[in-house]
């Protein structure tokens, strides 16, 4: 692996890695990257985000869905955990909360694959400082 | 195939649902029929918006018009106005009470502007095991930035602009820290991270290291720089495994990458980080107690001065900050100071995370700018009092903080707000009480807390506490004096007054403050032996009511200890002598004949 060596280096790799996020995110070609990103903290996973995402991944692959299945941190809604956020290509990004397996199948037979929206929906409800 | 155009979100928050959005739903499904959309629009339940005092919320998607305290009665206008004529319906937007404009776009809305991620700002959004993420999100351009573009004082002059002051709960301006530590002089220095989060109901620190484990990292190697330390510590309780497991990958990568190690960005700063255990243990939160832990002795707290900065681990200087202090670096030398002072009240800036807990709707990690108040928080945000029950008062700062009651919901939250309260920000914990909950037995939880926490080696912290502990216990069960009320306050200022360290120092606070707050509920139980909350088993009693009571013979059944009796069909009784109040019959009585005393 490369070492970063200067401020130059850095900022390089960091519009090379934000072209790919965007690239995945952006792209309206339907054939690209779904992203789902599970929240993975202590409190998710003591409320079954583990099982949920070895669920995502294992019906996604038995539907022969392309879809990027992460893990990320906390979204601060303890009250709703497992929660996870699914993007779409070309469109926002929604959070859903009160995962279960039988939710799990509805969002991917309704959502992810016909793009129809689904109950559960969490609001986001904050701002975040924006990057540069 | 159906192809749905339009959606109708409704809120499925408990608020929401408590002013009849689930009617409301139906309402919108039969008008939807009507109209005969059924193939076009569909209705979804959400969870909360968060703006429960406006409920029941409705937005529309795709075009985010956003509806407020919306009746079953407005379904059907909604539907005719704007799905099918597309005009909003204006008299349902949100009105900006100061300049009466009608907003219809929730991103415009000031209750929307209340939660503002700083700290926060990357955790549910990257993968915290992948740096190649946190770098998208401009990280480590602020070390970057630092060590090849400013001076060690730069970035401290930069910090102390800044007026950010400790998130560990004592409010120190960090600059200053930094400054400090920067001025002794040795040949070895050393940056802590306080990872070591133990008040009961806190999980803000956790859930930093576990979502943007990189910040951290960022925020100490960019210490290193300016206090002239190349050794960083991360004192972390093992009960984190994950948070542990997340830095020791974020550690690999950076140092994979240079961002950590030696020569970084090829200058000739160079600064490593390694991650030392601590066995859970409260006290070694304390600054001085922390240092001893880490240096492989008991976890003890010493007196100040000397202070950590200027003689610390092995007797070096060592800069100690908390994980959340840390999380706010990168931003204030990516934004700068100027920005960030401009959020927040006078004397504090900046945003704090708080843990919501308790007894409130949405418990919940949540992040708002300095002078926000309680009521804000834990009616907007927090989406008010679980089942629709009375608010009692809000503990802030965990053991080390004070209850805060009604009257202060409108106080907007700082460090000095809350130290004027007789409570304090703490690290960030949060816990809501309801009407059912007895502040005698919380003051007691606390206490209980503080006394099996006390290290032991100062005596008014050993000793005091263990009797207050005492005192509280016999009040607790009926057998306290209204002298012990007085002897509550006297020895709780004693403690507070003598102890060596921040633990003991404030330990008595819970106790102080519910006896200022609530002195009534103290007095019933010295004088008439009464919990009015219903929650000292000591000073309960069941009793069946004989004209509700049908003698079905359920309770009868139920109680383990076998003290209720009567015939079928007959009302029964409670052996009171007996009973142990464990609350089974109340639970499964269907005719509520059953009631406490």
């Amino acid at each position: 692996m490369n070492k970063i060596k200067t401020l130059d280096d850095l900022r390089k790799m960091r519009e090379a890695f934000k072209a790919d996020i965007d690239l995945r995110e952006k792209s309206n070609h339907p054939e690209q990257m779904i992203q789902i990103k599970i929240s993975m903290a202590t409190c998710g996973i003591a409320s079954g985000a583990k099982e949920i995402m070895n669920y995502f991944v294992q019906t996604l692959n038995k539907r022969q869905i392309d879809a990027l299945v992460t893990q990320t941190g906390c979204m601060g809604y303890c009250y709703a955990e497992p929660t996870a956020e699914i993007i779409l290509p070309g469109k926002e990004p929604l959070v859903f909360g009160y995962l279960t397996e039988e939710k799990v199948d509805e969002l991917i037979n309704q959502y992810i694959q016909q793009g129809i929206l689904v109950d559960g929906i969490m609001p986001i409800t904050y701002n975040a400082v924006n990057p540069e | 195939m159906t192809t749905f155009t339009d959606y109708i979100l409704v809120c499925g928050g408990t608020g929401c649902r408590a002013s009849q959005s689930e009617q409301l739903i139906n309402s919108l499904k039969s008008a939807i029929l009507q109209q005969g959309l059924q193939e076009k629009v569909q209705v979804l339940r959400t969870g909360c918006f968060g703006f429960c005092e406006q409920g029941p919320i409705v937005k529309m998607v795709p075009d985010n018009t956003f509806y407020v305290q919306v009746y079953p009665s407005d379904a059907d206008e909604i539907v005719r106005e704007h799905l099918v004529k597309g005009r909003k319906v204006a008299r349902l937007l949100y009105t900006n009470p100061e300049t009466k404009e009608h907003i219809s776009d929730s991103k415009h809305m000031d209750f929307y502007k209340k939660q503002y991620r700083i700290a926060l700002r990357n955790c549910g959004f990257i993968n915290p095991e992948n740096i190649d993420e946190y770098i998208a999100r401009d990280g480590y351009v602020s070390l970057g930035k630092a060590l090849t573009e400013m001076t060690p004082e730069e970035v401290i002059q930069e910090i102390k602009d800044s007026g950010l002051r400790g998130r560990g709960g004592g409010g120190f301006p960090t600059g200053m820290k930094w400054e400090i530590t920067r001025k002794v002089v040795a040949d070895q220095k050393y940056v802590v991270c306080n990872a070591d989060e133990g008040d009961p109901g806190a999980f803000m620190d956790r859930s930093i290291l576990e979502g943007d484990p990189h910040s951290i990292l960022e925020a100490m190697a960019i210490n290193g720089y300016c206090t002239g330390a190349d050794k960083g510590l991360i004192y972390i309780r093992a009960e984190y495994p994950l948070a542990v497991e997340r830095l020791k990958i974020a550690i690999k990568q950076a140092t994979e990458y240079g961002l950590l190690g030696d020569n970084i960005f090829g200058t000739d700063f160079s600064f490593s980080i390694e991650i030392r255990y601590g066995a859970g243990a409260f006290v070694c939160g304390e600054e001085t107690a922390l240092i001893h832990s880490m240096e492989g002795q008991r976890g003890e707290a010493t007196s100040k001065p000397p202070f950590p900065s200027e003689q610390g681990y092995k007797g070096q200087p060592t800069n100690v900050n908390n994980v959340e202090t840390y999380a706010n670096i990168p931003v204030i030398l990516q934004k700068g100071a100027k920005w960030f002072s401009s959020i927040g009240t006078e004397r504090s800036k900046g945003t704090k995370v708080f843990a919501l807990a308790g007894k409130v709707n949405n418990v919940g990690l949540i992040e708002v700018p300095m002078g926000t108040t309680l009521r804000e928080v834990i009616f907007g945000i927090g989406g008010g009092i679980k089942d629709g029950k009375k608010f009692k008062a809000v503990q802030t700062g965990g053991p080390s903080g004070g209850c805060l009651t009604e009257k202060h919901l409108d106080l907007p939250i700082d460090y000095d707000n809350l130290l004027a309260a007789g409570s304090m920000m703490g690290s960030g914990g949060m816990i809501v009480m309801d009407e059912d909950d007895c502040m005698v037995a919380v003051s007691k939880f606390y206490l209980d807390f503080t006394v099996e926490e006390s290290c032991g080696k100062c005596t008014p912290c050993r000793v005091g506490n263990k009797r207050l502990q005492e005192i509280l216990h016999r009040i607790t069960i009926g057998k306290g004096e209204v002298e012990d009320l007085e002897l509550l306050k006297n020895l709780g200022n004693v403690i507070k007054d003598t102890a060596l360290c921040g633990l003991g120092q404030t330990s008595p606070n819970p106790v102080l403050s519910t006896m200022e707050h609530f002195r009534d509920e103290y007095l019933a139980h010295v004088v008439d032996k009464k919990c009015p909350s219903h929650q000292c088993r000591k000073l309960i009693h069941y009793y069946i009511n004989a004209e509700k009571c049908r003698g079905c013979t359920v309770c009868a059944r139920i109680c383990p200890v076998h003290c209720i009796t009567g015939e079928r069909k007959i009302p029964h009784v409670i052996d009171t002598l007996e009973c142990i109040r464990c609350g089974s019959c109340i639970e499964k009585c269907k005719f509520d004949a059953i009631y406490i005393i």
